[in-house]
């Protein structure tokens, strides 16, 4: 069952097209919405099943390659197919009032159908090339998504930026599943994290843990790589609330998570992982700050959020990784919610811009009311009704509980990851309040706005509204959750059950609760004083973004792929010739040396003074051409060289080649003599002395390559001959005595037939040549 | 008789491909005449040299020179024939089309 469902919304999309065609007065979202709300309502009846005991579903598709469609279903990856259903269906019927049905619908959920079911994918599968599969096949939905607006130019760039940087991470990430599926023998997951010593053990435990990494952390949009993520915000408001915000983003977070029993308890995965994830928190959070645009804010902050929990899992303790896993929901429910509220924005004012709007308050109530919750739980603001809060709190005592852990790296950098972690979420609390505060207090600047903005209607509230009740469930009520959702879920991850539970309140006198207050005062502080220190931005990061920098890697990769190809690509063909020639007599002269190819045999046939005399002709001859800057002796040379071959064959007793030879020399020179009528006279042309050095370089390699390999071919003889065999039975097979003609018109007659193809096709060519000019017509 | 006609041929080699590289379409295909010259020298000096009767049965003789080297040649000669005689009324065309001979001239950068 499992197996369709997951590619359900594949086949559903691929009727996605028609009902939009056929049935233009309905919304094609109406019908799409069937689809996730029933994969949830399934997954939500697989709970029971999986909170005892892990389901294993298994498909075979290309077994002898070891790659079949096996689904492993535990609380994590229900937990995840539980948002990307449930925050799906929601996102869908966002959709339906946020999308006009002028747009293109059908494109749009045949993306976001592809889009679930790759995600889907994601989470479930147990063997790594079908993960991988799925995982790509996110990248790809996400990139038509985000140029759903394919006429904008910044959307094009977004989407391009995104496809680059996630499918350089996914290729690296393949590279690393396949190097540990081979260590270990086995291509599925499950197989990988019970052998973990294998892997861990391994002399290449480093490059494998940092290719697999990489692949989460581009995808999870961590530093450096999270630079793709804001302009990915082209995309249609839905689709940043769902991709960029509640599930693809938390692909790479779901794979670290899923893997940290393979890596965890290694000093480098904890580094790496911990100290990237506060990185991108506090550089996610401070870039937020400077943002102007709404959508842009929440991008930033979704970074960092992803940061936060990245570092959590990186944490690797009991509390860190109950924090992370309910991080994971929350986040989900509260920027979900705070997406959706910008999409209203922006869709009543027509600007999204915080320098236009504020003072909406008055004019959207339920609006506004919705985004307090969602912002406030995001700050993490102390009232024990809002989620974001309970998550928060418990990241500060994950991370001041890391000094309770034994191992040298552990004590080395227990007392500066609670001052990182309360940094990075005093800037959290700075921007919240900027994207609340300026878009829903202060003056109202209607003449700045395209129109008089008001509540919109109750369709689209209804999305941001159902994740703002989550948000105070999962805070007043949060048994039910962790029992059934976040307490499987940290088992999958860490392997065995914790022993954590969700308090309102952790009372008076903890460090926490101090550090909460910390962020409070000097948030608030550092918001009613931002215009007095908003320029810091200019110099950090002054003109070093990751985006200027990563313009400035495509570009010179381009720049410098075309200054490579112009030098060798010159469309003179004389130097591709060069280059041809030059690398086979340097490839032969090499092999021929490192294989001690050479051998002398001085013992050859004795030669007479007439065959030494016209071996002798020849050679000048041929030498001579190059010197002679005649076109009729030039002509009359080649024709000596010629002649001089039919007499060596005379001499080698070979009166058909001799003949041969003769007859076509001959015509050879009577043509060459007959064009030359028509071509110009030879000039002596300037050339180059590089040039030419560079030409009889080349050209005496080669021919040393040759002489070298006849001479010793002829030394080392290894087989006898075929031909006594036709010496034998030239007459008795084919009824003649001269074997030579026997063997062209009987024993190998194929090639004789062939070779009168060539001079039929020669001959035809000429006369096509002669008689038809270019446009084809008679001459 | 081999190492020299191995000398031989190398020479004809270098000459033809000496010319090949020059700029004037006549005298790349005098290359390629040189070049096919001493490919069929090539594969005689492979056939190697030990004394012999032409291949021509005949009562009494013992000893024959290969034959096969030879019927090879012969197909290589005609083949190289129609190539070469192609060559040049192409180069002839060529020069009627562009007005010149010259190969630096001739040259496309334009779509490569």
């Amino acid at each position: 069952m499992l197996h369709f469902l997951i590619i359900a919304p594949l086949l559903i999309a691929i009727l996605a097209p028609f009902l939009y065609k056929k049935l233009k007065s309905v919304h094609t979202g109406w019908f799409v919405l069937v689809v996730p709300l029933f994969i949830f309502i399934y997954l939500l009846s697989l709970i029971r099943t999986v909170i005892h005991k892990p389901l294993l579903l298994q498909l075979n598709w290309m077994p002898s390659l070891g790659i079949n469609y096996d689904l492993y279903v535990d609380g994590l990856s229900i937990l995840f197919g539980l948002l990307i259903s449930g925050i799906g269906t929601l996102v869908v019927f966002y959709s339906i009032y946020y999308l006009h049905k002028t747009e293109k619908l059908g494109h749009f959920y045949v993306y976001l159908l592809m889009f679930m079911s790759a995600m889907l994918g994601v989470v479930f599968s147990d063997n790594i090339f079908v993960f991988y599969m799925f995982w790509e096949f996110t990248s790809l939905s996400s990139f038509l998504l985000i140029g759903f607006w394919n006429h904008r130019h910044k959307s094009r760039y977004g989407a391009q930026k995104s496809m680059l940087i996630t499918v350089f991470g996914g290729l690296s990430m393949l590279a690393g599943l396949i190097w540990m599926s081979l260590e270990v023998g086995s291509s599925s997951i499950r197989v990988l994290i019970q052998n973990s010593e294998i892997i861990t053990n391994s002399p290449y435990f480093m490059p494998m843990l940092l290719l697999v990494l990489l692949g989460a952390f581009t995808k999870s949009a961590q530093f450096p790589f999270h630079t793709w993520l804001p302009d990915a915000m082209e995309a249609p408001t839905p689709v940043s609330a769902y991709l960029h915000s509640a599930t693809m983003v938390k692909a790479g977070i779901y794979l670290v998570a899923r893997l940290s029993l393979l890596f965890a308890g290694t000093d480098e995965f904890f580094l790496i992982v911990s100290g990237f994830g506060l990185l991108t928190l506090c550089w996610g959070s401070y870039m937020a700050v400077k943002q102007t645009d709404l959508k842009g804010i929440l991008a930033y902050s979704t970074i960092s959020q992803l940061g936060m929990i990245m570092a959590m899992l990186g944490f690797g303790t009991g509390i860190a990784v109950f924090a992370a896993i309910f991080h994971i929901l929350n986040h989900a429910t509260f920027k979900g919610s705070l997406f959706m509220v910008a999409g209203i924005v922006d869709h009543e004012t027509g600007t999204r811009d915080i320098r236009r709007l504020g003072g909406l308050y008055t004019l959207m109530p339920i609006t506004a009311t919705l985004a307090i919750f969602g912002v406030f739980s995001m700050a993490g603001i102390p009232l024990p009704i809002m989620n974001g809060f309970l998550s928060k709190e418990m990241f500060f005592d994950a991370a001041v509980d890391l000094r309770l852990e034994s191992g040298s790296i552990y004590q080395m950098v227990a007392p500066f990851f609670p001052i990182i972690a309360v940094i990075g979420s005093i800037f959290t609390f700075v921007y919240s309040m900027i994207l609340f505060f300026k878009t829903f207090t202060g003056k109202l600047q209607l003449s700045k706005l395209e129109r008089k903005p008001h509540d919109p209607p109750i369709g689209m509230l209804i999305s941001p509204a159902v994740l703002v009740v989550l948000i105070v469930v999962i805070a007043l009520f949060p048994g039910p959750f962790n029992k059934y959702l976040l307490t499987p879920a940290v088992t999958a991850v860490m392997g065995e059950v914790p022993h954590t539970k969700i308090y309102f309140w952790h009372g008076f006198y903890n460090a926490p609760l101090f550090m909460s207050l910390i962020v409070l005062f000097t948030g608030t502080l550092l918001y009613l004083t931002r215009d007095k220190w908003l320029h810091v931005y200019n110099r950090l990061p002054g003109r070093w973004s990751m985006n200027k920098t990563y313009d400035y890697v495509v570009n010179g990769i381009f720049k410098g792929s075309t200054v490579l190809t112009n030098s060798y690509m010159t469309g003179s063909l004389r130097s591709y010739f060069r280059i041809i020639v030059g690398f086979i007599a340097i490839i032969g002269l090499y092999t021929m040396y490192s294989s001690n190819g050479f051998a002398l045999n001085i013992n050859s046939t004795p030669f007479s003074l007439p065959e030494f005399l016209v071996a002798l002709t020849m050679a000048v001859a041929a030498i001579s051409i190059i010197f002679v800057h005649n076109r009729i002796a030039a002509i009359l040379i080649l024709g000596v060289v010629g002649y001089g071959l039919s007499l060596l064959f005379v001499f080698y007793s070979a009166p058909d080649l001799a003949l041969t030879q003769l007859i076509v020399e001959t015509v050879t020179v009577g043509l060459f003599l007959l064009c030359f009528y028509h071509l110009p006279e030879l000039k002596r042309d300037k050339e180059t002395s590089g040039n030419k050095l560079f030409n009889l370089v080349v050209s005496v390699g080669f021919g040393v390559l040759i002489t070298l390999i006849g001479i010793s071919s002829h030394s080392s003889k290894w087989f006898k001959p075929i031909s006594d065999y036709f010496l034998e039975n030239s007459y008795e097979l084919g009824g003649g005595n001269n074997v030579v003609n026997v063997i062209l018109v009987d024993m190998r007659g194929l090639d004789t037939m062939l070779e009168i193809c060539v001079l039929g096709i020669a001959a035809l060519g000429i006369l096509a040549m002669i008689k038809y000019n270019r446009k084809g017509d008679l001459e | 008789m081999e190492i020299i006609m191995s000398i031989l041929s190398g020479v004809l080699f270098t000459c033809g491909i000496y010319l090949i590289l020059q700029k004037r379409l006549l005298q790349i295909i005098i290359g390629t005449g040189l070049l096919s010259h001493g490919a069929h020298l090539f594969i005689l000096t492979m056939g190697g040299f030990p004394p012999g009767a032409p291949p021509i049965l005949k009562y009494g003789v013992e000893v024959y020179r290969d034959p096969l080297p030879q019927a090879l040649i012969l197909t290589s000669i005609v083949i190289s024939f129609g190539v070469t005689s192609f060559l040049l009324v192409l180069a002839y065309k060529t020069y009627r089309a562009n007005k010149t001979d010259n190969l630096e001239d001739l040259r496309g950068t334009e779509h490569e």
